[in-house]
């Protein structure tokens, strides 16, 4: 039986290191995210150090080290969000999830992602959780879209 | 081809292909660098080394810019000072600041920036770096909070060690310097060698201190305090204390060490004369009973612990044998203790080495008999240089004294560990007379010294025609791996040694020192073994005399037991 990562790497005969960043991607998509072992295994792969790998990795702000939780919740801190007060709302969020952006709550329910720009300013400040977006996000507002999300865990 | 350009006015004469800042330092011209080092690639990511050249808009980085015909240089104006005043201004404008309590104070690159750019005033305050210590190693200390990231540690660890176990993470401002997935030095694949330290401008990276711990057992009554210096510790303890480099001051060395407190003082060139004996025996046993070819020497034990990870096929090429500082202590705590009726428990011993991976070697839990382990502790040269110093003592004003015997008394091929190459021109000469009966007529095997970081030779012994290869830097090593890997079989005998040039550019070793200074280091090692009398390990007499009252043969059943190890696969994160 084959890894996850292994049958990525069948679709890069050859590869060079030159690969290693659609690689990753790939490997993210599949996973959810790049585990140690992933890297480790693509690092064989390509013949390059995991720290070397890492460097890579975390240089860009698409790559994640630990497992998304089951709502993905992202932040914008765009230009037109962080005018509106995106950083009230991502503090607020960081305290009600009691999680830092870029990992995961321990229940696994929510992560928390900060991204650049999502490109719809005309609702900022906005959130996405699971690409649904939520428009005009205020503190008071947080509690009850989380509150949405929470209750569908429950009622399942 | 040559050309010339005009520096500061003056007309100088350059080589096609030199960079501007090659042909500087060859006319003794000197503009600051931070990222370059000398031999590898430029990087020009620091622009410490910019340079003003005439019909340029912006400045250039005199480190990574090809001279040009008639190019104009000025190396030093206002634009060019402020610049680079202005880059030191930044790097400190995060720093901790903490110079008083830091182990590179009066030897910090950055300092001396500042100073010579005349930093006086705070002009740009920026948030203080706040990173966790990495205190996980063994050997080594790492504080991002001091890194300005000039990336010579991440090189050095990739270009010339071939490890890779650190690397920038991160981007902009929140770079820094970690370990794959930020787990610490101690289970990344670190070989513990202490080059990074060496090529560290500022604090960032030091060794792991045993200097408390010593002091403690200095001064508890029960126990004897032993100490052993390995061979390339007499020839650059001298630089700590302003003498030129390479001096030789054993002598006074000894004695700094009785005034410390230490009740024996050894030389562990003895024990490389002993390493020898099994080391010898064992190549040509495996030579003469088709055993596993080549041998592959093992009393690096940066290379141990790199083998282990990345070439763990080659573990049967390793020799068996311990490295002279373990066989030391295993001696010191077996017939030492013994002789003297000394109970192998109230004995601390400590070795003083030109290395970190030293401190690594020594916790080993292979390295114990009965759960008492062979070495305690573990100073680098700078430990003991600062050891000296704190005690008050004048080295200059002391009479030279000689070590204590039996295991102080070395032949002079035993010293020769201290250089690459030492090892096996050691080796040679006693496996000569292992196979042959006789001596060798001469003893030089010059195709193996030198600073060149891979060197082979054939050495004929009696019928038997010997190939040996010498490679220091790790990513030598993996190049002849590499071949054997391959199928080569005309070398029998391979020595390594992680650090370029061996122990005396060792990671314990004074920092700052140039190639000339190592040069003096070697040429010193072999000065040393050109007027020696006793130039074989076998002749050392302590050495007959050991194996005659107490371990019997080499490869015997006690040698076995006290001086061979093993070692184990590790996996690499």
């Amino acid at each position: 039986m084959k890894s996850t990562v292994q049958e990525i790497l069948t679709h890069y005969p050859n590869a060079g290191h030159d690969s290693l960043i659609p690689i990753l991607q790939q490997v993210q998509e599949k996973l959810g995210f790049l585990s140690e072992e992933a890297v480790i295994e693509v690092g064989k792969y390509l013949k390059m150090p995991a720290s070397k790998i890492f460097g890579v990795a975390t240089f860009y702000n698409q790559f994640r080290f630990t497992q998304p939780g089951k709502y993905h919740v992202q932040v914008c801190r765009g230009t037109a969000c962080h005018v509106l007060g995106s950083a009230t709302v991502l503090e607020e969020m960081e305290k009600q999830l009691k999680v830092k952006a870029g990992l995961t709550t321990r229940d696994k329910l929510f992560s928390l992602e900060v991204v650049a720009c999502i490109g719809a300013c005309g609702l900022a400040p906005v959130i996405s959780v699971n690409g649904e977006f939520h428009a005009k996000v205020t503190s008071e507002s947080i509690k009850s879209i989380l509150e949405v999300y929470r209750n569908k865990e429950t009622q399942s | 081809m040559n050309l010339t350009i005009e520096v500061n006015n003056n007309t100088i004469e350059a080589k096609q292909g030199e960079t501007i800042l090659d042909v500087l330092n060859r006319h003794g011209m000197s503009v600051p660098t931070l990222c370059h080092m000398k031999g590898l690639f430029p990087t020009g990511s620091c622009r410490m080394c910019v340079v003003e050249v005439e019909g340029r808009r912006n400045l250039v980085t005199a480190c990574s810019e090809p001279v040009m015909p008639g190019m104009k240089i000025k190396t030093h104006s206002s634009r060019v000072i402020e610049s680079r005043k202005t880059i030191v201004e930044l790097l400190l404008s995060n720093h901790p600041d903490d110079c008083l309590y830091c182990e590179r104070n009066g030897n910090c690159e950055l300092q001396k920036l500042s100073e010579d750019l005349n930093v006086r005033e705070r002009r740009i305050s920026g948030t203080k770096n706040n990173y966790k210590l990495d205190v996980s190693s063994a050997s080594i200390v790492r504080d991002p909070a001091k890194c300005i990231l000039c990336g010579r540690c991440v090189r050095v660890c990739d270009e010339i060690e071939g490890v890779s176990a650190i690397e920038f993470v991160g981007r902009g401002s929140k770079t820094f310097i970690d370990t794959s997935f930020n787990h610490g030095l101690n289970l990344s694949t670190c070989i513990n060698c202490g080059q990074c330290i060496m090529v560290c401008p500022t604090g960032a990276l030091k060794e792991k201190p045993h200097i408390s711990e010593i002091k403690n057992n200095l001064s508890d009554p029960s126990k004897t305090v032993v100490i052993q210096y390995a061979p390339s510790i007499s020839v650059s303890l001298a630089e700590e204390f302003g003498f030129q480099p390479g001096h030789n001051i054993i002598g006074l060395m000894n004695a700094a060490l009785r005034r410390i407190g230490f009740d024996f003082v050894f030389d562990t060139s003895f024990s490389a004369d002993l390493t020898i004996m099994e080391e010898a025996s064992e190549l040509v046993h495996r030579i003469t009973n088709q055993g596993v070819l080549p041998m592959i020497t093992s009393c690096c034990p940066g290379w141990v612990k790199y083998a282990e990870e990345f070439s763990h096929d080659m573990l049967p090429h390793l020799s068996s044998c311990k490295s002279p500082q373990q066989m030391m202590g295993a001696i010191i705590k077996s017939y030492f203790a013994e002789t003297e009726g000394l109970a192998p428990e109230n004995i601390y011993s400590v070795s003083v080495m030109p290395c970190t991976a030293k401190k690594f070697e020594q916790q080993r839990e292979e390295m114990t008999q009965n759960g008492i382990s062979d070495v305690d502790a573990v100073l680098t040269t700078r430990e003991l240089a600062r050891l000296i110093r704190m005690h008050g003592i004048d080295i200059n004003k002391l009479e030279p004294e000689l070590a204590d015997s039996p295991l102080g008394t070395r032949s002079s091929a035993g010293k020769l560990f201290g250089s690459s190459g030492g090892v096996m021109e050691a080796a040679i000469r006693t496996a000569h007379y292992f196979v042959t009966g006789k001596e060798m007529v001469k003893f030089q095997v010059k195709g193996v010294r030198g600073l060149e970081g891979r060197k082979e030779a054939f050495v004929q012994m009696g019928d038997l025609r010997v190939g040996v290869a010498v490679v220091s830097g790790l990513k030598n090593a993996a190049d002849i791996i590499e071949e054997v890997r391959n199928g080569r079989s005309d070398i029998h005998f391979i020595e390594v040694m992680a650090c370029p040039g061996g122990c005396i550019n060792g990671g314990g070793q004074p920092i700052g020192a140039d190639e000339d200074a190592i040069r003096a280091r070697m040429r010193t090692l072999y000065d040393i073994d050109e007027k020696d009398a006793i130039k074989v390990s076998h002749k050392n007499p302590y050495i007959v005399e050991l194996y005659d009252k107490f371990l019997g043969k080499p490869l015997g059943h006690k040698s076995h037991h006290l001086l061979h190890t093993h070692y184990q696969k590790r996996d690499i994160f």
